[in-house]
């Protein structure tokens, strides 16, 4: 874990080291068994370059939570192999990875203590796991959340700011531990259109500060296209990867390329792969979220 | 927030206070009606035509307020009411959280907890009596009871439903599993404490005043002072003004006891209402 630590003076410098490479490798993960066994995860292959931001779009329900849950370690996989730069974090003999600060998750519904202030969660995870002291992490922590433009309400409880600032210090709280991967499940879900946008450009320049591998799972297309280097798009359950897009539009981004002809095709490309597997999931009468 | 984290509605209005003294006012109105209805009509009212008036309470209170006895009687029995809601709460707190993270402690100890639970703390006075070596031990365990199942349930079900996202993050934050517990167990149940607390020791002050009767009245004497053996001296004494006087006079602990622990609970948990 101490390992993570990054020295101070590498910090916001942009990390061109290879820290983050996600590989995952036939992983199927089942619930259940016999009649109600459910197959979230099957055969699933694809690979996550180090520093990339990797957009998983999918159907509701079609198993994106379960695969995040094994890479994070919240869950076991049924089998296949999970690995972080070559490691392997769960495996044939080991189903289940252990959580730690290299795999932050950023909560589909937002998990922020609500009993610690903005600030102290932020502090939160450099506390644990004692790489930083107490104080140094709160100013680190103060830091970060300045930088997303959040200082004023540091003092604040969550349940006192607004869902988009809730979830701009969720992902300040992961971004503090300097993680290889950062997971985010649908964290811009509940926004309205307008605060999704300025999250967007919030996280791509945090993304630029910290370089970190970013595992985002959407289902947005337009979200997907603007922040991602790749669309994996999964079909409908069980979750493995259908198309694959390439997103050759070079970052740093903007608003601007929203409107660019390129920008329109790889929509229509990750529309047209996309629906047919929502038509898929609609006729096998899956409803759920 | 209308509801308050004791789950009972917490007076944000500002016309709650005015609202509240208007339907006691009103109640005192009605009681005094009643009482006297027998004076102007011949007929009494069912119930109420029995009591004494408002007015009668009232020069009562004034009278008694004066005695030091009334006061000894009040602090003795605030006195078993604290020591036994303590005692609880300090007992019920780590049961409940036991019960809540410890699978094979629960499947042990929960069968026999729900077994004792129904059994009304007043059902419990005799065997008391026996048991304790002081008739103040015994009525202090009596409050104990009062309060210990209630806190313990309502852990026991606020730990349950912390939503393991929590939990989750926080592994994933680098917490250890111990310190899961204290950072993350122990104030997401925080809020149930405070209501069940709350709860708790109104619990309490019910079944002290029945303890000290029962106690009182029985093998032990008659001098074990408290609120309750002050109503039972009244009822004895045929001074049924001070009756009414003594059973206000608990409802108003009461009352005070739960408002401040939920005032205390508030301070602990300072995230609730702020918002
Ligand atoms: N803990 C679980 N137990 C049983 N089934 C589950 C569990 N979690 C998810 N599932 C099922 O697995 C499927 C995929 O769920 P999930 O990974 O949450 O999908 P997504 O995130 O793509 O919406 C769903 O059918 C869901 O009902
Ligand atoms: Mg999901």
């Amino acid at each position: 874990m101490t390992d993570l630590a990054l020295e101070p003076a590498s910090r916001g410098a942009p990390q061109t080291s290879s820290r983050g490479a996600i590989s995952i490798r036939n992983v199927v993960k089942t619930y259940g068994s016999g009649a109600s066994q459910v197959t979230a995860v099957d055969d699933c292959s694809f690979e996550v370059a180090a520093g990339e931001i990797c957009m998983v779009v999918g159907p509701s329900g079609c198993g994106k939570t379960s695969l995040l849950n094994a890479i994070a370690g919240f869950h076991d996989i049924t089998s296949g192999e999970i690995l972080i730069d070559g490691e392997t974090i769960c495996g044939p003999d080991r189903p289940m990875a252990a959580p730690g600060p290299d795999r932050v998750v950023v909560f589909q519904n937002g998990a922020l203590f609500p009993w610690k202030t903005n600030l102290e969660n932020v502090a939160f995870g450099p506390t644990m796991q004692g790489t930083m002291t107490e104080a140094a992490a709160k100013a680190r922590a103060r830091s970060l959340l300045a930088e997303v433009g959040l200082d004023d309400v540091a003092e604040r409880f969550p349940g006192e700011i607004s869902s988009g600032m809730r979830r701009r210090v969720e992902i300040a709280r992961a971004v503090i531990n300097e993680p290889r991967v950062l997971l985010l499940d649908e964290p811009y879900r509940a926004l309205d259109a307008l605060t999704k946008q300025v999250m967007h450009e919030a996280l791509l320049e945090l993304y630029y500060r910290n370089k970190v591998t970013i595992f985002f799972i959407t289902h947005d297309l337009e979200e997907a296209v603007f922040l991602g280097h790749k669309l994996v798009i999964s079909t409908a359950r069980p979750c493995r990867p259908k198309t694959i897009i390439e997103v050759d539009i070079p970052h740093p981004r903007d608003r601007s390329v929203i409107t660019s002809p390129r920008f329109r095709e790889l929509m229509e490309a990750a529309h047209e792969a996309v629906r047919q597997e929502a038509v898929a999931a609609f006729q096998a009468g899956d409803k759920e979220g | 927030m209308a509801a308050g984290p004791t789950g009972v509605a917490v007076a944000r209005s500002p016309y709650a206070l005015r609202r509240a003294v208007v339907a006691l006012a009103a109640c005192a109105v009605l009681w005094q009606l009643g009482a006297r209805l027998d004076d102007w009509t011949g007929v009494g009212a069912p119930g109420v035509g029995a009591l004494p008036s408002p007015v009668e309470v009232a020069m009562a209170a004034g009278r008694v307020v004066v005695e030091p006895g009334y006061w000894i009687s009040s602090a003795l029995s605030f006195v078993r009411v604290m020591g036994g809601f303590l005692i609880a709460l300090a007992a019920a707190v780590p049961l409940g959280l036991l019960f809540a993270t410890n699978r094979t402690f629960r499947a042990i100890a929960f069968p026999v907890f729900e077994v004792i639970r129904p059994i009304p703390p007043l059902a419990w006075v005799p065997a008391a009596i026996i048991f304790w070596p002081t008739q103040e031990a015994a009525i202090t365990f009596i409050t104990f009871l009062g309060a210990f199942f209630t806190i313990t349930i309502n852990v026991l079900s606020g730990a349950l439903s912390i939503d393991p996202r929590f939990v989750e993050a926080a592994r994933s934050l680098g917490a250890s599993r111990m310190t899961v517990f204290r950072r993350i167990v122990l104030p997401a149940t925080a809020p149930s404490i405070v209501v069940a607390s709350s709860i708790a020791i109104g619990l309490s002050w019910e079944v002290v005043v029945a303890a000290e009767i029962i106690s009182g009245s029985s093998a032990m004497g008659s001098n074990s002072g408290g609120l309750g053996h002050f109503i039972w001296a009244s009822y004895l004494g045929g001074s049924y003004d001070d009756i009414i006087v003594g059973m206000i006079s608990i409802g108003i602990a009461g009352y005070l006891c739960s408002a401040a622990v939920r005032k205390a609970g508030a301070l602990l948990t300072p995230w609730i209402n702020a918002r």
